[in-house]
C-alpha cells in the first residue's frame, strides 16, 4: 500500500461502512463512508481521464474543505496526476504563477467566487482549458466552454466506467511510492512561491510515524477547517487519514467552525497558536461579561488548575486536597469549558507554525487538554519533532520523531534529514540545491539549539536573529510573541537590529479592546479612532511594562525591553502584504513600508503623521491620513545577574 | 416571460384630505425586477401597502394573474403568493433566525394544533419538510453561522437578510421589498443586491422594490416607476428614466443655471 488511492481502496474494502468524511449541509451532518468516497473518487477519475487529464500532469483545486475537493484530490491521484491545492482566499492574480508554473490545464473550483477568479486569469493562463465547479449557485448563466459542473463530471465518469470498468483501477495499480503525491506552493513569505514536490513515500512515512506515536486509528475524528493548500491540513486530512482510516469533518462555513467543532467533538486536533489565542480571548471576554459568582468560580478554579492541572494531566503526584479541588473544578468549570470549546473528546492536540506563549500553552494543558508542540515544515511532510506525552515543555518543540536526524550549524541553523523530505522545488533546481545539500540535509533557516533534555528549542529565523548596537542578542519574534500573548495585543512588530534599543509597532485586538472600551464608556468610531485613544495607549503601555518586567529578569534579554511604541492606524493584513497568508508578520516589508514611523520611534518625536494607501477588498485603493501618537514604555533595571554562566 | 403578473390601474388613495396616490397605473411582468422610486413622501410605501392590502384605495383596481380586485386584503395577498419585507424590520426579536424564517412557512403548514402538539406522524413529516426548505434558504442567504442566534442580537444588515429569508420562506410569486438597502453600508448593499438578483434568478421570483438609493436601483432593476407627490411621472428602463427631465427635476433636484 504505497499510494493514497491504494490506501483509499483498501479502506473501502476493509471498513467500507465506516465514515471517511463528513460535511454539514443544510444544517445536518452528511456522512460519506469510505466506500462512497472510493466510488466517488473512482468515478471522478474516469471523468477526468475522459477530459484528458494524464499521468504526471497537474490539476489545481481551489476551495474550502469540502468532500468533493478531497474526492477531486484522490481522483487525480488515482490517475497518477498531481493535485495542486491553491489557497482559496488568494486573489486571482496570485493564482497565475502556480497555474502557469505547473502548466495546469484542469482546475476544480468550489463555487462561483473561485470560478470567477479562474475566469479572470484565463487570458494570462491560456493553458487552463477545463474548469470544474462543485456548487452551481450563481453559475447558471455562465456560458464559457471551459466550464463543467461536478455533477456533469460524475455522469461522464459513470458512463466511462460502464464502458471500461477496470480502467481507473488499472491506473491506480500503476502508481508507486516514488510518484509525486501532491505539490504545495509555499505561501510566499519571500519572493515568488515555490512548488514543493512531495512523494507518497515521504508523506506516508512521515504520517505513519505520527499515527504510531499517538496511536491514531479509524475511530479518531478530525475537523478539517484550515486551508487545504496548507501542508498541515493536507497531512491531517489526507496523509494521516489515509494511513489510519479516520474520519475528517468539514465545517459548514468559516464562520461556523466553533459551533461545528462543538457538535463533532474531534479527538485529534490541530490549531496554530493564533487560534488558541483567539479562543482564549473569547473565553476571557465572555467571562468578563458573566455574573459575579461565575466569575469568582472561574477565577478560583482556574487558579487551582494553574497550580496543579498540568501535573495531573501528566500523571505526576499531587496532594489529595488539591486533587479533590481539581475534580470539583473539572465538574464545575473545566468540563463545561472543554465542552464549549468543542474539546471534550480531544486526545491529542497539536500546535505549530509559530512559538506559542508559555502561559497560553499552560492554560490549555491546565484544564485537561493534551496540547503539545510539533515542529515541521512543508518540505519535511510536517513531522520532524513531536513532544511525547510525558515530556511536554512550553518552550521546546520536543525531540525528533523516529527516523529523523537533526543537527545545528554553528550559526544555529537547524538541519534535518528525514524520510519525509521533499523531492524538489518544482522547476527550480537552484532553490532545491540551496535547501537540500548533497548528503540529504534540509536547511530549515530556523535558528535554535538542543536544550538539556535533548529537546529542540527554536528561537527565530536565522536571518532575523540579530544583535542590538551593543552586541546583545535581539530575537524580534521572541519579543513579539511575548507581547502578543496579552489579549489586548493582536500583533506586534519589534525593531532593534543594530539599534541602541528596541521599539515596537502594536496592533490592538479589536474584539478585546472594544469590549474593554465599552465597559469604560469610551466612544469611538472605528479601529483607527479606538487605537489612538489615550486610554488605549495606557492599556497597551501597561502590557508592555509587564513584558519588560519579565524580560528584565532574563539576563540574555534584559536589553531587549521595549522602550517606545506606537499603535498602528490599521490592522496588519495579508491583502496588503504585511502578513503572510498564514498570518506571520513580514517584518522587513513592514519596516520598509512604514520607514517614517520607525524613524519617528527612534527620533524623540511625540507623534508622527502617516499617509497611507489602503486597498479595499474589492481592489480599489484610497488614501488615508492620521497622526499617530508615540509613547514611552516603562522599563526596568536588569535583575541582579544570577550566576547562571 | 413578458406576461403581466400584476397590474395596477388608476389607483388613488387619500388619508382625509391628504392625497397619497393619484391615479397611479403600472404593471409588473413575471420574473422582472421592478423598482418604485421617488423622493421622500412620494407615496412609495403607500403604493406597496396598497399592493399587499394594508391600505384600501378609494379608486382604481388591481389585477393579479387572472384575478381582478377592487382592493386587496393582507390575508388574500399572502394566500395569492405576495410576500413582503418592511422598511423598519418587523421580525420577532426574541426568536432565533431559524424560527423567524420558519414563521414564513406558516401558510404552508397543514397540520392542526393537536397533531402538532402530539408530534404525530404527519406533523413530524411536515416539520421535516419545512425545516429543509428553511435550511435551503439559510444556505442561500449564507447565514448558517447565526442559525441559532436570537434576531435581536444581530446587526442591522443581517436582520434585513433574515427578513428577506422569512419572505422567501413563503415561496412567493411576487416579493415586495420596502427599502431593502436602507441604512446599509456599501458592502452590505452589495451583498443585498447580489441576493436580490440571485432570488430573481434562482427562484424566478418577481420582485417589486422600493428604494431610495438611485445607484442601486439603476443597477439591478429591469424597469423603474418614478413617483412624485403621489403621481407617476415616469416609467421605463433605468436608462430611459435617468434621461427623463421630469425625473431629474423632481428627484435629483432642478439645476439652476
Amino acid at each position: 500500500m504505497d499510494t493514497f488511492p491504494k490506501l483509499a481502496m483498501r479502506h473501502a474494502h476493509e471498513r467500507g461502512e465506516r465514515p471517511a468524511i463528513r460535511e454539514k449541509h443544510l444544517g445536518i451532518w452528511q456522512t460519506w463512508s469510505w466506500r462512497r468516497f472510493a466510488d466517488e473518487a473512482r468515478t471522478l477519475a474516469a471523468a477526468l481521464a475522459a477530459r484528458g487529464l494524464r499521468r504526471g500532469e497537474h490539476i489545481a483545486l481551489v476551495g474550502d474543505n469540502r468532500p468533493r475537493i478531497y474526492a477531486g484530490i484522490c481522483a487525480a491521484q488515482c490517475l497518477g496526476a498531481i493535485p495542486v491545492p491553491l489557497y482559496q482566499d488568494a486573489a486571482a492574480v496570485e493564482m497565475v504563477f502556480p497555474i502557469r508554473n505547473a502548466e495546469i490545464a484542469h482546475a476544480l473550483a468550489e463555487d462561483q467566487e473561485q470560478v470567477d477568479k479562474l475566469l479572470e486569469i484565463l487570458p494570462q493562463c491560456p493553458g487552463l482549458r477545463h474548469i470544474y465547479y462543485d456548487d452551481a449557485r450563481g453559475l447558471r448563466h455562465y456560458g464559457q466552454r471551459e466550464l463543467t459542473s461536478y455533477d456533469k463530471l460524475l455522469e461522464i465518469g459513470r458512463e466511462a466506467l460502464k464502458n471500461n470498468p477496470g480502467s481507473v483501477d488499472a491506473e491506480i495499480a500503476q502508481g508507486s511510492g516514488g510518484d509525486t503525491a501532491i505539490m504545495l506552493f509555499t505561501s510566499g513569505t519571500t519572493a515568488t512561491p515555490k512548488g514543493v514536490v512531495l512523494t507518497y513515500r515521504a508523506l506516508i512515512e512521515a504520517g505513519r510515524v505520527g499515527v504510531e506515536l499517538e496511536k491514531l486509528d479509524e475511530r479518531d475524528v478530525v475537523l478539517a477547517y484550515l486551508p487545504p493548500a496548507w501542508v498541515g491540513q493536507f497531512v491531517f486530512a489526507v496523509s494521516q487519514a489515509m494511513v489510519a482510516g479516520y474520519c475528517i469533518c468539514c465545517p459548514e462555513s468559516a464562520e461556523t467552525v466553533v459551533a461545528d467543532m462543538r457538535e463533532i467533538a474531534p479527538t485529534y486536533y490541530f490549531a496554530p497558536p493564533r487560534v488558541f489565542e483567539a479562543l482564549l480571548t473569547q473565553v476571557s471576554v465572555r467571562m468578563e461579561d458573566a455574573s459575579a459568582p461565575k466569575r469568582w468560580l472561574y477565577r478560583y478554579f482556574m487558579g487551582v488548575a494553574k497550580r496543579v492541572g498540568t501535573q495531573i494531566l501528566e500523571g505526576k503526584p499531587v496532594g489529595i486536597l488539591d486533587r479533590m479541588k481539581y475534580n470539583a473544578g473539572d465538574l464545575l468549570v473545566y468540563g463545561p469549558l472543554r465542552n464549549v470549546l468543542g474539546m471534550s473528546k480531544v486526545r491529542v492536540a497539536y500546535t505549530a507554525g509559530e512559538a506559542i506563549g508559555p502561559d497560553l500553552f499552560r492554560f490549555y494543558r491546565s484544564f485537561g487538554i493534551n496540547l503539545k508542540q510539533l515542529y515541521g515544515s512543508t518540505e519535511t511532510s510536517v513531522f520532524v519533532c513531536i513532544q511525547p506525552d510525558a515530556e511536554v515543555k512550553p518552550d521546546t518543540v520536543g525531540p525528533p520523531v523516529a527516523g529523523v536526524e537533526l543537527k545545528f550549524k554553528p550559526d544555529r541553523e537547524l538541519l534535518i534529514r528525514t524520510p519525509g523530505l521533499f523531492k524538489e522545488y518544482y522547476k527550480n533546481p537552484q532553490a532545491t540545491a540551496e535547501a537540500k545539500d548533497a548528503d540529504g540535509w534540509f536547511h530549515t533557516g530556523d535558528a535554535g539549539y538542543f536544550d538539556a533534555g535533548g529537546h529542540v528549542k527554536i528561537i527565530d529565523r536565522v536571518k532575523d536573529v540579530g544583535a542590538l548596537a551593543d552586541g546583545t542578542l535581539f530575537a524580534p519574534k521572541y519579543l513579539e510573541n511575548k507581547l502578543k500573548f496579552f489579549p489586548y495585543i493582536k500583533e506586534a512588530v519589534a525593531f532593534g537590529a543594530d539599534r541602541d534599543r528596541v521599539c515596537a509597532f502594536i496592533n490592538i485586538d479589536m474584539d478585546a479592546v472594544s469590549n474593554w472600551a465599552e465597559k469604560r464608556n469610551l466612544a469611538y468610531s472605528g479601529y483607527t479612532d479606538l487605537a489612538q485613544q489615550d486610554a488605549v495607549y495606557e492599556l497597551v503601555g501597561e502590557c508592555i511594562a509587564q513584558a519588560n518586567a519579565d524580560l528584565a529578569r532574563d539576563p540574555e534579554l534584559a536589553n531587549s525591553q521595549v522602550h517606545r511604541f506606537l499603535v498602528l492606524h490599521k490592522e496588519l493584513d495579508p491583502d496588503d502584504g504585511e502578513l503572510t497568508r498564514t498570518r506571520k508578520v513580514r517584518r522587513g516589508f513592514i519596516g520598509e513600508k512604514y520607514a517614517s514611523l520607525v524613524e519617528a520611534l527612534y527620533a524623540e518625536q511625540e507623534k508622527v503623521h502617516v499617509e497611507a494607501q489602503v486597498r479595499y477588498e474589492d481592489g480599489r485603493t484610497g488614501t488615508f491620513s492620521a497622526d499617530l501618537k508615540i509613547r514611552e514604555a516603562s522599563t526596568f533595571a536588569p535583575a541582579a545577574a544570577r550566576s547562571a554562566a | 416571460m413578458d406576461e403581466v403578473l400584476l397590474e395596477v390601474r388608476d389607483v388613488s388613495l387619500a388619508f382625509g384630505g391628504v392625497k397619497a396616490l393619484s391615479e397611479v397605473s403600472f404593471d409588473v411582468r413575471s420574473h422582472e425586477v421592478r423598482a418604485i422610486i421617488g423622493p421622500n413622501g412620494a407615496g412609495k410605501s403607500s403604493l406597496l401597502n396598497v399592493l399587499n392590502g394594508v391600505y384600501h384605495p378609494q379608486q382604481g383596481g388591481i389585477r393579479f394573474g387572472k384575478l381582478e380586485f377592487r382592493d386587496m386584503d393582507p390575508h388574500r395577498a399572502a394566500a395569492l403568493g405576495i410576500a413582503r419585507t418592511f422598511q423598519n424590520i418587523a421580525l420577532f426579536k426574541g426568536m432565533t433566525v431559524l424560527d423567524n424564517i420558519m414563521t414564513g412557512r406558516n401558510l404552508k403548514m397543514r397540520c392542526g394544533f393537536l397533531q402538532q402538539a402530539l408530534w404525530l406522524g404527519p406533523a413530524r413529516r411536515e416539520e421535516l419538510e419545512h425545516r429543509r426548505a428553511v435550511e435551503e434558504i439559510i444556505d442561500f442567504l449564507e447565514i448558517q453561522h447565526i442559525r441559532r442566534t436570537p434576531v435581536g442580537r444581530l446587526p442591522y444588515g443581517l436582520q434585513k437578510r433574515v427578513e428577506l429569508g422569512r419572505a422567501l420562506a413563503a415561496e412567493p410569486r411576487l416579493l415586495l421589498l420596502d427599502e431593502p438597502m436602507a441604512g446599509m453600508n456599501l458592502e452590505e448593499k452589495q451583498d443585498m443586491c447580489r441576493f436580490v438578483l440571485d432570488v430573481n434568478d434562482q427562484f424566478g421570483t418577481t420582485l417589486v422594490l422600493i428604494e431610495h438609493d438611485m445607484g442601486v436601483v439603476m443597477d439591478i432593476s429591469d424597469r423603474v416607476v418614478v413617483l412624485d407627490y403621489g403621481r407617476k411621472i415616469a416609467d421605463g428602463s433605468p436608462a430611459e428614466v435617468r434621461a427623463n427631465q421630469k425625473v431629474i427635476d423632481a428627484y435629483l433636484g432642478v439645476a439652476r443655471a
